[in-house]
């Protein structure tokens, strides 16, 4: 049982009452604002999902394909089956749980770990995206595909939402406190240990018993689970589902750069990392994209910028904030705190 | 018959014969020096008996079953526990947690969460590591080092010790601390311990018998006092003209 602190309970509150507050102060652009908070809680909610292995020393670049492939197999079987996301999703989230198994065996077997599971997992993400390319009459190949719309509005059948900018919010919300909690749970399990200690040494680990290739594979296929939950929802949301929004080697990456810059060892660190990166890219793809003086200098080069401003800021961080925003924060309160303490106790004594 | 039985045991890494038909036998209750100069294939044969090399011929029986290629978090769960030479630590964890996972994880997750930390408990104390351990591992010298080895295997429950060169970088108070320790560890637990050396001095003290290697045979096996008096096992230690 997950016991609220009086801080959680406000923030909890807070961002149930989050909706009216954005209605009663930005009335004109409601659903923009909306959309900015919709987006930062669904990405946070992938990003949490793989965080949970992340942190592990298992840093995958495949995540874009299993986000890929939870939207995709929906997205699919909806058009072309007729089948409502209801059990879409779940065959989308089985499906990636038994890719994620197929390359994770052979790779925790042979203790592929470090640099070349990051590969491995590379590569994966390169055949999903290839398959959803080179599948383009189903697909829509590179420019992607919508789902078919059942109806005007909203439908709970087709698991449509995204015309009710409020419900997709309370939608996008559950789904990222479902993140939170699991994060939370793996956090207090004995898994954790393992895992931790097979990050630390595997022989040593596999000395006290601990059998380190079924601890990965279990965590592997969680995570995967949650990026395809993650990506299927995301592309109902979006009505719209291509190769570079929710299945690539970008995604991949964002993931991978979100997490790493919001904290990579705290529950709400891949939260922080997608407020940051989402805010981040608007505010360059708004500012670069219409600022005349850089179209003027650069041309259509211009509209790339932001992603090079991204690279570079990945690069400042694992430099000098290898434990990200949060995870910094964190840090400075807890020694600011120690000083405190030492001080009160010199005081006193 | 006896507890843990190794016969014609060879391993082999590329043409490098490291261990060639060894065999012999641990009694429940003793307490076997497993000894041998640098390079004689002593860590060899303890890391197939773990489960960390898969042996290239022979077998090696536990209780009566053969436990020979198991991984070497089967054979934890079969009873048998384990220390590294150098002392392996989980840094990235407290001294407490070290311990804790060993105890769950060394049965197989058959303990429930509040008895592993009983367990660890107990095994930092039977060590004589503070049970409060919530501080990380990075302050720790070589002796405390090795105390968390041994705690962690004993947390895992084992009725079977392999302890690895338990004395190494220690000085002779410490030596003398942990042979004493291990003592303990059979009179108050009745485990059953190999022990692993190559600095013989202390150990022909605590050992009920030993098995002498060289080159990845055995040359001996007997009462400590056979091998200090062998002639064989004194040119293998201090060269030829120190039997002269």
């Amino acid at each position: 049982m997950i016991r609220f602190s009086p801080a959680a309970i406000i923030g909890i509150v807070a961002l149930l009452l989050l909706p009216f507050a954005v209605r009663f102060f930005f009335a004109a652009s409601e659903k923009y604002y909306l959309h900015l908070l919709i987006q930062i809680l669904l990405w946070s909610f992938i990003y949490t999902g793989w965080s949970l292995m992340g942190r592990f020393g298992l840093t995958s670049l495949g995540h874009g394909a299993f986000t890929g492939i939870g939207a995709y197999t929906t997205v699919l079987l909806w058009n072309f089956a007729g089948l409502t996301p209801w059990l879409g999703i779940p065959v989308g989230v089985v499906l990636s749980v038994i890719v994620a198994l197929l390359v994770g065996y052979p790779c925790f077997r042979l203790r592929i770990t470090g640099h070349y599971f990051a590969l491995m997992t590379l590569a994966l993400t390169e055949f999903v995206r290839l398959c959803i390319v080179g599948l383009r009459d189903y697909t829509g190949g590179s420019l992607g595909t919508q789902p078919r719309r059942y109806g005007d509005g909203v439908s709970l059948y087709a698991m449509q939402f995204e015309p009710d900018r409020v419900l997709s919010y309370y939608v996008a919300l559950a789904l990222w406190a479902f993140g939170i909690w699991m994060w939370l749970k793996v956090d207090r399990s004995m898994d954790r240990y393992a895992l931790d200690a097979a990050n630390q040494d595997e022989d040593a680990a596999a000395s006290v018993g601990i059998d380190v290739t079924r601890e990965k594979l279990k965590i592997t296929g969680l995570s995967a689970a949650m990026c395809a939950l993650g990506g299927a929802i995301y592309g109902q949301y979006q009505m719209y589902i291509g190769p570079d929004t929710i299945a690539g080697l970008g995604v991949s990456l964002n993931i991978v750069f979100a997490v790493i810059a919001g904290g990579l060892w705290v529950p709400l660190g891949p939260t922080v990392g997608a407020v940051f990166t989402q805010l981040l890219s608007e505010t360059l793809r708004v500012g670069m994209q219409g600022s005349a003086t850089l179209r003027d200098w650069l041309g259509s080069a211009a509209l790339a910028l932001d992603t090079a401003v991204y690279g570079l800021l990945l690069v400042l961080f694992i430099i000098y904030m290898p434990k990200g925003i949060l995870g910094t924060l964190m840090e400075w309160r807890g020694r600011r705190k120690r000083i405190a303490d030492t001080a009160a106790v010199a005081r006193t004594g | 018959m006896a507890m843990l039985g190794v016969s014609g045991l060879t391993k082999r890494f590329g043409g490098f014969t490291a261990v060639k038909e060894v065999s012999f036998a641990v009694e429940e209750g003793e307490i076997l020096g497993l000894i041998g100069p640098n390079g004689s294939g002593k860590s060899t044969i303890f890391n197939c008996i773990a489960g960390l090399y898969p042996p290239t011929a022979g077998s090696i029986v536990f209780e009566g079953e053969e436990i020979a290629s198991l991984s070497p978090n089967r054979i934890c769960h079969k009873g048998i526990g384990r220390t590294f030479q150098i002392p392996r630590p989980f840094r990235n964890l407290s001294l407490l947690e070290n311990v804790a996972l060993s105890a769950f994880f060394g049965q197989a997750g058959n303990v429930s969460r509040s008895d592993c930390w009983r367990l660890a408990e107990e095994a930092l104390g039977m060590v004589g590591l503070p049970t409060d351990a919530l501080g990380g591992t990075d302050g720790l010298g070589a002796a405390a080092l090795k105390k968390l080895e041994l705690a962690r295997a004993l947390a895992t429950q084992p009725r079977l010790l392999l302890a690895d060169e338990s004395l190494n970088g220690l000085d002779h108070a410490e030596m003398e601390q942990a042979a004493e320790m291990l003592r303990r560890i059979r009179q108050e637990k009745g485990i059953t311990i190999v022990w692993v050396e190559h600095i013989m001095g202390v150990l022909m003290r605590v050992v009920d018998r030993v098995v002498v290697l060289d080159h990845g045979e055995v040359i001996l096996q007997g009462k400590p006092r056979d091998a200090q008096a062998d002639r064989q096992v004194i040119e293998v230690y201090l060269g030829p003209e120190a039997v002269a």
